[in-house]
């Protein structure tokens, strides 16, 4: 049986949040290496090849790629044969991805960016709580997803409860009209994670799984829902926003679009909208 | 597509020689804030006391950087979402403030007031603060420690890259580039 031992988890995710931090996966810098070639507007080839040096400089230096450092996202697939050993201290899973989180935002000069009430906002100061997704699956995997989800992309998203009779046009419209919208705003070329189904909760986080895809731009195994991403991405590159907003046609660098059944009345859709500064990071144990 | 190099404090000559488009490097300083910051000034102004900068002549950058690390002035330092400090850009405007800096758009009442004080809307790339950070020599904190990346920063820059989106003369990038590039 696999033991997954909590001071193991707690320190890999320490290093986990500062890598993903810090260095731009190949996978997402190969699609902006793709897009640049395809610019045309002088300024949108700028912001593009400031992008790109950024991220050099950011692995170079350790620095954040970007100074929002996100808050700390994750997705946690548990096997049901795995054993769990609470080491170090640790009395829970939650416990050590918290604890990694706080020991790796500080020891990564991370920018602390959560605050405890979304009220009164006082800052936590160590960027917890973690946002975590639990996954139970069979067998002895044990898998962590982690994305810096920034405040300015994540403030664009949506979600829409349509009438099934909106159809696939009323979907692909929103989509197109969320980015639109969205504008400079999220630091555009962005990436799109769209839910289409389940219901009001699920269908958000359909789309922000969709955005965890990998490599980035990578198409749905459902033909269909391929055909509705290169659709999307090409009618977003249309509205002309481009890179930061500034004109040009490089607005997405990718679309993302998940499925999943859903009640007879009713036809949910999120849109999750992520920077070009997509910080996404795995590891199994 | 003009490009500049300006020094703060700035003029309202070097504002009007400013359109939507035109690339900036500024040398001097910038002042940080965001919307924590932004509250407490605004508050000051209603309550006729005196605020902790003098904003006549100066630029606001629009920050919230990672901390320092140990012989660095600052962490990665790139622009946050502009909308955000709206409301309270017309009322530093009328106090002789020249210019800010954040990303995305802005509303009419700021347009608007850029046109009436004689300011400038600039952008730095979103998402590109390590880069920026290599502009910045010096950081210090001269108001509101105790909101940590929110508090008031004296950055000294050079060459410190931007692009002006809202010139005084109602010129708007994100509009003109959108428009040129957008296919119905
Ligand atoms: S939207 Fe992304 S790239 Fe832009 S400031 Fe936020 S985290 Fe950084």
């Amino acid at each position: 049986m696999k033991v997954i031992s909590f001071a193991k988890v707690r320190d890999t995710i320490k290093d986990l949040v500062q890598k993903a931090n810090f260095e731009l996966q190949d996978d997402v810098l190969n699609v902006i290496k793709e897009m640049e070639k395809k610019e045309e507007s002088p300024a949108g080839k700028e912001v593009i090849k400031q992008i790109l040096d950024n991220a050099k400089i950011a692995k170079k230096d350790k620095l954040g790629l970007c100074q929002d450092t996100g808050l700390a996202v994750f997705f946690v697939e548990i096997g049901e044969d795995v054993e769990l050993q609470k080491d170090d201290g640790l009395k829970s899973l939650r416990d050590a991805i918290t604890e990694g989180t706080r020991a790796g935002y500080e020891e990564g000069y991370l920018r602390k960016s959560v605050v405890e009430d979304p009220i009164r906002r006082k800052n936590t100061g160590d960027n917890t709580p973690a946002y975590i997704h639990w996954e139970l699956v069979p067998g002895d995997v044990f898998k962590v997803t982690f994305i810096a989800k920034g405040g300015g992309a994540e403030n664009m998203s949506a979600v829409r409860m349509f009438a099934p009779a909106a159809g696939q046009q009323g979907i692909e419209d929103f989509v197109v009209e969320t980015a639109d919208k969205g504008g400079s705003n999220p630091c555009p070329p962005i990436v799109v994670g769209v839910g289409v189904g389940g219901n009001f909760e699920y269908s958000a986080l359909l789309a922000k799984k969709a955005l965890l895809r990998r490599p980035l731009g990578s198409h749905n195994s459902d033909p269909f829902y391929a055909d509705m991403e290169k659709r999307l991405l090409e009618r977003i590159n249309n509205l002309g926003i481009g890179p930061q907003g500034m004109g040009g046609r490089i607005t997405a660098l990718a679309v993302h679009v998940e499925a999943f059944p859903c009640h007879i009345a009713s036809m949910p859709a999120a849109v999750n909208i992520q920077c070009h500064s997509h910080r996404v990071l795995s590891f199994e144990m | 597509m003009a490009e500049h190099r300006i020094e703060t404090p700035v003029s309202d000559e070097t504002v009007e020689k400013l359109r939507a488009g035109d690339r900036i490097f500024i040398t001097g300083y910038l002042y940080t804030g965001r919307d924590s910051a932004h509250k407490k000034l605004i508050e000051l102004v209603e309550e006729g006391k005196e605020l902790p900068i003098d904003v006549k002549g100066q630029i606001i950058y629009y920050v919230g950087p990672t901390p320092a690390r140990p012989g660095n002035p600052i962490g990665s330092a790139g622009p946050t979402t502009s909308y955000r400090m709206d409301s309270f850009a017309p009322t530093l405007h009328s106090l002789g403030l020249k210019g800010t800096i954040g990303k995305g758009s802005r509303n009419q009442e700021v347009k608007d007031s850029l046109r009436k004080f004689k300011a400038v809307y600039l952008a730095a790339v979103g998402g590109a603060g390590a880069l920026i950070s290599k502009s910045i020599e010096e950081a210090e904190v001269i108001a509101y420690p105790e909101l940590g990346p929110e508090a008031i920063r004296r950055l000294k820059v050079k060459d410190f890259p931007c692009i002006v989106i809202n010139d005084m003369y109602g010129g708007d990038l994100y509009e003109e580039g959108k428009k040129k590039y957008r296919k119905e």
